[in-house]
């Protein structure tokens, strides 16, 4: 699903983010990227969500070629991957409704297909009840699972997910994880980028750890091995 | 992509190969899918205009204040361009009548008997460029005079008419052009008892001229105020791109393509010219609502059945029309330069 081979990445201002990256996680798996601040676990992700380009390397997508793509097939490839964000980047000023809605819209969907698949997504989420609100009335915790709402609404194959529970607390960043874990459950690949060692550990899932732009061999702390 | 390409298309002509009529049922089938695709792309492609379309009148409705200012601004350019067409076809109405009755008015000397009058009529009358020959006697010319110019009471105090016979002269349509018309005019001046032909025709070219002037430079003013509809829409596009910019920028992060996030913007510069001719054209018969009045009061004082006419049909089209290709073209443009700079970081 996702393969990475030897990408690097250098950013205009000097310094190089990442580095030989070679990664390859395959359909249905479900993987933590960890590492410290700067190590380029934000870099990765926005090279998964086309949001930056390789300087050099592959990176192939869901049987894309990141490096070939061109600027119009950028938004139907970022389609089938749903992409959560740590600042949940909802539009406040639309309903809960319309956020979880925008994908589907965007992508034409029937009116009756958008309302069906909308509640469904937030029922997952255990938002149901509050399809009316406006994102900045709900809690931070509510507001994370907005977006994962809407990230799942029109079914990727791949989430991608940066700091999820960044600023959530340890029982609110449980249940997100679980969150994902269900997804995973039922067919799809999942990344997500944290540093919260002690919940990754928890979880059980294959561990990557990136260290000054390198990517350390791909370790597992229990029964996630490659 | 090249790589997979080349990998995949032996084996897709390898599976071609076996039945030729496997192959026509199968190309008709996906021909059937692809229609049906094309049909349902289709269907959501005027779908998303319409969405657009909602949602643009939306944000123009939810924004009243500074719409509608944007709106006054735009209704006042394009009302200026237009009233002046209003005015300036309101001159061409008075004058309408004058175009083809080119005429050359004889003024006898004083003291020619009715008689010699009958006979130079007559004369004239036979002349083959000559049409029509009306006489007025200095009496109906002295009532005309009374009647029309609102000096009567003037009139009371001489003694006598001082006015002389006139023969007003119409020269056949082919005998009034300008190159044929002045000859006539000579000949009929030198007849003896003519003192004075007058061709009333000069003023009117000049009219004309004014007024072929009056047309250029309402076209001129027409482009100008064009042009500057173009930014007044393109800048206020461009202020509503600067304020959606997080809205966009998470439009394209999840897959929104350019067309779909430009869509509100153009419908947007759609909505601001359209209501924008809308207002002109209030504006333009408000005025003519406010000048009807006294233009009417003034008519009268000239005994003329003239009324100020409107924005006829096609002029309101025309204004719509154009306010709403301006309010296109100057979001389109916005649009095109800023839409690009936005990308998710």
């Amino acid at each position: 699903m996702i393969h990475f081979e030897n990408v690097g990445k250098r950013y205009a201002e000097g310094g190089e983010a990442l580095s030989g990256v070679n990664l390859q996680l395959d359909a249905r798996e479900m993987a933590f990227l960890t590492g410290h601040s700067g190590a380029g676990k934000s870099t990765l992700l926005k090279l998964i969500g086309l949001i930056e380009r390789a300087s050099y390397g592959q990176v192939i997508i869901n049987g894309k070629n990141f490096t070939r793509l061109g600027r119009r097939a950028i938004p139907y490839v970022r389609r089938d991957i749903g992409i959560i964000f740590q600042n949940h980047k909802l539009l406040n000023d639309r309903t809960v409704f319309d956020n979880v809605a925008l994908p589907l819209v965007i992508a034409g969907q029937p009116h009756r297909d958008i309302q069906r698949r909308v509640h469904a997504s937030l029922d997952k989420v255990g938002l149901l009840d509050k399809e009316r609100m406006l994102p900045l009335a709900l809690s931070g915790g509510e507001q994370q699972r907005v977006g994962i709402a809407r990230a799942v609404v029109n079914k990727p194959p791949l989430l991608v997910a940066d700091e999820p529970t960044g600023n959530l607390d340890p029982t609110l960043s449980a249940e997100i994880m679980n969150l994902f874990a269900e997804f995973n459950q039922v067919g799809v690949t999942v990344l997500i980028a944290s540093h919260d060692i002690d919940l990754i550990t928890r979880m059980g899932k294959r561990v990557l750890v990136l260290e000054k732009g390198r990517l350390l061999s791909g370790h597992s702390d229990s029964e996630g091995v490659q | 992509m090249a790589r997979h390409a080349t990998r995949r298309s032996p084996h897709r002509s390898a599976t071609r190969l076996p039945s030729s009529e496997g192959v026509s049922t199968r190309s008709a089938s996906t021909a059937a899918v692809r229609r049906q695709r094309g049909k349902g792309r289709l269907r959501g492609y005027f779908k998303g205009h319409l969405q657009a379309l909602f949602l643009s009148l939306g944000r123009v409705s939810r924004n009243p204040l500074s719409s509608l200012m944007t709106i006054a601004v735009i209704g006042i350019a394009l009302a200026l361009p237009a009233g002046l067409h209003v005015a300036l076809k309101n001159v061409q109405g008075v004058s309408a009548g004058w175009e083809d009755a080119v005429q050359i008015s004889l003024f006898l000397n004083q003291g020619v008997e009715a008689a010699e009058v009958t006979r130079i009529v007559e004369q004239i009358s036979t002349m083959p460029a000559i049409e029509a020959v009306v006489h007025v006697t200095p009496q109906q010319a002295l009532d005309e005079f009374r009647q029309y110019s609102g000096f009567g009471e003037a009139l009371d105090a001489l003694d006598e008419n001082p006015l002389p016979n006139v023969l007003l002269v119409r020269p056949t349509r082919a005998a009034s052009e300008p190159l044929m018309v002045e000859p006539l005019l000579h000949e009929l001046r030198s007849l003896p008892a003519v003192e004075m032909a007058q061709l009333d025709m000069e003023w009117l070219k000049r009219l004309y001229a004014i007024m072929a002037i009056g047309e250029r430079a309402v076209l001129v003013l027409g482009v100008l105020l064009a042009l500057a509809v173009l930014l007044i829409v393109g800048n206020t596009i461009r202020l509503a791109i600067q304020n959606r910019r997080d809205e966009i920028e998470v439009q394209k992060l999840i897959g929104a393509t350019d067309a779909f996030i430009r869509r509100p913007f153009l419908y947007s510069g759609l909505w601001h010219g359209l209501l924008g001719a809308v207002m002109a054209w209030l504006l333009v018969t408000l005025s003519l609502s406010l000048l009807h009045g006294p233009v009417q009061r003034l008519s009268l004082l000239y005994n003329s059945h003239f009324s100020l006419g409107s924005l006829e049909l096609v002029a309101v089209l025309v204004v719509l029309a154009v306010g709403g290709l301006l309010g296109l073209l100057g979001a389109w443009l916005a649009v095109g330069r800023h839409l690009r700079d936005i990308e998710p970081t």
